[in-house]
């Protein structure tokens, strides 16, 4: 009988189920897809601290970054592409750059370093950006990984410590004893006997919460990227317009594009992403990539002349408050989640997964989850 | 085409071969405001490929020879009349509009790009379906060229790909192609065909429904024999060799059950090879409606249709390969009945509905008859190519199965990059879903192209939405 039961083989599952491996814990990880299928594939794998205010979300990043670069150097060589190659914040406006540079002051108080970049310097960062931009800030903390080779390795390095992962398997409920404890997961065709279960079923986290027994708030946020032709390294770091720094707080419901554009070992340049508020509709918004390709070419002219290969969607995980749901749920004893990390899951993961382990083995967490608790939703506490 | 109210049709075809030519014909004859979109610099598709108009000093005249059921072809042209053509447009993806579609148009001619809407109430697709190829060693060098290719250099350049050329493979559309070469003066060194020469007797049914079609092919068998081209069937070309291109092949013999036969290796010089191994139906634009598809006889991935080919999304008709390969005959009859129903006539004539359900017998039997031997993966090294865009081996897919434990397509897209050229898995997408053993219907990750044709980024940021009409 495994020890925990991981649903979902996302980059969050895969962390859980490698952390908790580690640990020595027997770890059975039950996906209904494929292997890393879900909103893992969908995105890029920016791992970013530049783009979140000081807070909660901040201290995790900051952790997760240090354990990237631990698994990039125990996996290694080059294992999922990890590349420290900085984060370029630019403003398109005067009052952008005011905005951008105090909110890069914030940062610097918990640990983020940051490093002011004049409009006359920007070209020697990024030679290929637009001649008339006001400044910007240089990340240099901020990388990128591959997500699906990542969340891979994390899973086979979780296998070869005894863990199983079982694709195709759809978890339908769970089997709970006299007080109240889960006993075990049923998926479609069986049951796997357990002491311990992590939602870490991303965008579905909502839905599986709620066949476990406890509904907890997450929902769909669409998003679009464009992948170019590949290219020479013509894009450096990953470069973005600060206006991004507001989009990913914002309450607005309706579509908001801001844009990042980042080179990947593949030649491919990535520009993303969108953010809207439409469900699951999943059909592909033509005004939406002519957004993100102005925008795109507005930072970068030469992109004018590079064509569009394909477009990947996906629907990142969100909760009311923006911040993701790590820990145990008060109302069943036994379950723990570990989604809703809506545009951060890739970055956030491997100190999601630390966390989740601390917390199966009842060890002392590494950093404060408090923010994360189930019981911060009132439909939580409320039963 | 100047305001934009007139880009508001009734009826939209995209693709002007055999399918999309009739149907185009048909909803403008029976009264609807028509359009027809193709990426060709002329209407004919794959069957009736035509060069542009003085392009390499080619004129269709000289190529007419190569062609068949021109009379047909000529009809059908002459029935565009009162319909809007837009050759050198591709369509890079179809969306859903309030009271229709929109069509999102690349337009290519004159050499720029620029990006289009047009607007239709009701769609037919009909884009046919391109060379379904299979790695071998060698595969990879100039001079291996698929069948289609070979005939589309002819038939739309009026090159012969080179002076020796060996036709290999399965299925009938092999002779018209070695006859073609043949004809315009290749020496065509045989025609390597993969099945056997019984196969047709247990088909017998079908193919006396459709003794014209059977005439077709005994003319070309009978040039074939004109021009002295041995068939060799049961014999399958196993590797190419060469150092900057193909010099020679080795040919095998197959038993009963399509495997090698050991010790029957021939070694051929040849300047040209030409490969087919039937087709692949083209369905990104079907599939980015959410048109729901079926697993056809040959194991290809199609579209799901009606008795009046309509797709199950409304206002959606799909015809011609996009909805089961089936020779130009079926696709011009699919074509006609799309176009007639689209427009809104309220029947279709009997004699259309027979003649489609012969054909499709037909094609069902030639399916049967040419199915793509099995065991050709196990003819691959591990340091043969499978995606020759971003040159991904049979080992490194191999490797992903057994270190990563990942099977599925998507995974071989994320992992390795297989399928994510240039082609976007057009030439690898087959050969990758049967190596990681996944089913057609499961491959669908490899005929999904959210962006059909590739555009410039530029030009998609200058385009801009036209006003309803
Ligand atoms: C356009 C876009 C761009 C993004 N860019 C970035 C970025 O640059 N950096 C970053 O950090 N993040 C980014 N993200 C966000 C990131 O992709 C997600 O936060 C992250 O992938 C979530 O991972 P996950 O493991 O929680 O979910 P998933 O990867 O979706 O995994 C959840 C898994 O659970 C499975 N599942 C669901 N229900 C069940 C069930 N009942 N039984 C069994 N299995 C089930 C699913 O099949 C799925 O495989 C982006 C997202 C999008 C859409
Ligand atoms: C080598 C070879 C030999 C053949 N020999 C014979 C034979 O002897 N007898 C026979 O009956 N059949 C033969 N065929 C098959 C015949 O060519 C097809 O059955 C027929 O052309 C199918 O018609 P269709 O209209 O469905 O597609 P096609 O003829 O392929 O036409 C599809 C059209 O759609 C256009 N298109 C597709 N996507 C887009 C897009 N996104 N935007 C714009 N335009 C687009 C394409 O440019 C093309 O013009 C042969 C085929 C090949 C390749």
């Amino acid at each position: 009988m495994p020890d925990v039961v991981i649903v979902g083989a996302g980059i969050v599952g895969a962390a859980c189920a490698y952390y908790a491996a580690r640990e020595g814990l027997s770890v059975a990880v039950l996906e209904r897809g494929t292997v890393a299928g879900g909103t893992t594939s969908r995105g890029e794998g920016n791992i970013l601290v530049s783009d979140k205010e000081p807070g909660p979300e901040l201290n995790l990043a900051l952790a997760s970054r240090t354990r990237w670069l631990e698994l990039a150097a125990e996996f290694g060589p080059d294992p999922f592409e990890l590349e420290e190659k900085g984060g370029l914040v630019v403003a398109t406006s005067d009052p952008g750059v005011a905005a951008l540079t105090r909110f890069a002051e914030g940062q610097r108080a918990t640990g983020v370093e940051t490093v002011a970049v004049r409009a006359d310097q920007l070209h020697d960062h990024e030679p290929n950006l637009a001649p008339d931009l006001p400044g910007g800030v240089l990340y240099p903390q901020d990388m990128q990984v591959q997500p699906v080779l990542a969340a891979v390795s994390l899973l086979a390095a979780a296998r070869s410590l005894g863990a199983t992962v079982v694709r195709g398997e759809e978890v339908v409920a769970a089997e709970r004893g006299p007080d109240g404890r889960v006993t075990a997961v049923r998926t479609r065709t069986g049951s796997y006997p357990t002491n311990a279960v992590v939602n870490a079923a991303g965008t579905w986290g909502g839905q599986v919460g709620e066949r476990l027994g406890a509904p907890i708030p997450i929902l769909p946020r669409r998003g679009f990227i464009l992948v170019t032709e590949p290219l020479p390294r013509v894009v450096r770091h990953k470069v973005y317009s600060a206006d991004y720094v507001e989009n990913v707080a914002s309450d607005v419901a309706g579509l908001e594009t801001s844009t990042v554009v980042e080179g990947t070992q593949g030649g491919t340049v990535l520009i993303g992403a969108s953010r809207e508020r439409v469900g699951f509709d999943d059909t592909m918004s033509v005004e939406v990539l002519r957004r993100l390709a102005s925008l795109a070419v507005r930072l970068f002219p030469f992109l004018a002349d590079v064509r569009l290969m394909r477009t990947y969607r996906g629907f990142r995980p969100y909760c009311p408050d923006h911040l993701p749901v790590i820990g145990p749920d008060p109302r069943i004893p036994g379950l723990f989640h570990a989604c809703g990390h809506e545009g951060a899951g890739i970055g956030l993961a491997p100190a999601t997964g630390k966390l989740i382990s601390q917390m199966l083995t009842n060890d002392q967490p590494d950093i404060d989850p408090s923010a994360f608790a189930p019981s911060r939703f009132a439909q939580v506490t409320a039963e | 085409m100047t305001s934009k109210s007139e880009r508001m049709f009734d009826v939209l075809v995209v693709g002007a071969g055999p399918a999309g030519l009739a149907a185009a014909t048909s909803a403008t004859r029976a009264g609807a405001r028509t359009a027809i979109v193709d990426a060709g610099v002329a209407p004919g598709g794959q069957y009736w490929r035509h060069p542009a108009p003085s392009e390499d000093g080619v004129s269709a005249a000289e190529v007419a020879h190569l062609h068949h059921g021109l009379a047909t072809y000529h009809r059908l042209v002459a029935g565009l009349r009162a319909v809007a053509q837009f050759s050198e447009h591709h369509v890079w993806t179809v969306t859903r509009d309030t009271d229709g579609f929109v069509v999102h148009v690349i337009d290519r001619t004159g050499g720029g790009e620029r990006a289009v809407e047009l607007r239709s109430r009701r769609l037919i697709l009909a884009p046919g379906a391109y060379d379904r190829q299979i790695p071998f060693p060698g595969w990879d060098l100039p001079g291996v060229m698929t069948a289609g290719g070979v005939q589309a250099l002819l038939k739309g350049h009026g090159v012969v790909a080179g002076p020796r050329v060996l036709v290999a493979g399965t299925g009938p559309f092999l002779l018209p192609v070695a006859a073609g070469l043949s004809e315009s003066g290749a020496n065509v060194l045989g025609v390597h065909e993969a099945a056997s020469p019984l196969a047709w007797l247990s088909e017998l049914g079908a193919v006396i429904r459709n003794v014209n079609k059977l005439g077709e092919g005994a003319s070309y068998a009978r040039m074939l024999a004109r021009h002295r081209i041995p068939v060799h069937t049961r014999s399958v070309v196993v590797s190419a060799h060469g150092t900057d291109a193909v010099e020679r092949v080795t040919t095998m013999r197959l038993d009963r059950k399509g495997r090698v036969v050991s010790g029957s290796e021939r070694t051929i010089a040849v300047d040209v090879l030409a490969v087919g191994w039937g087709f692949t139906p083209q369905l990104e634009l079907p599939l980015a409606l959410g048109c729901a598809t079926r697993v056809d006889v040959d194991g290809s991935l199609v579209c799901e249709v009606d008795d009046e080919q309509r797709s199950s999304v409304e206002g959606v008709f799909v015809a011609g390969e996009a909805c089961g390969v089936g020779g130009a005959a079926l696709a011009t009859v699919e074509g006609e009945i799309a176009g007639t129903v689209a427009a809104g006539a309220s029947s279709v004539a009997p004699r259309l509905r027979r003649s489609r359900a012969a054909l499709r017998r037909f094609a069902q039997a030639m399916h049967r008859s040419h199915p793509v031997p099995a065991g050709w993966v196990d003819r691959l090294s591990d340091n043969t190519t499978v995606c020759r865009c971003e040159e991904v081996s049979f080992g490194a897919l191999r490797s992903m199965q057994q270190d990563l434990d990942a099977h599925d397509g998507r995974s071989a897209k994320m992992l390795t990059r297989a399928g994510m050229g240039y082609c976007q898995a057009r030439t690898c997408g087959y050969a990758v879903g049967c190596i990681l053993g996944q089913e057609a219907s499961r491959t669908s990750g490899f005929a999904e192209r959210p962006v059909s044709s590739p555009l410039t980024l530029g030009a998609l940021a200058a385009s801009s939405p036209t006003e309803r009409a």
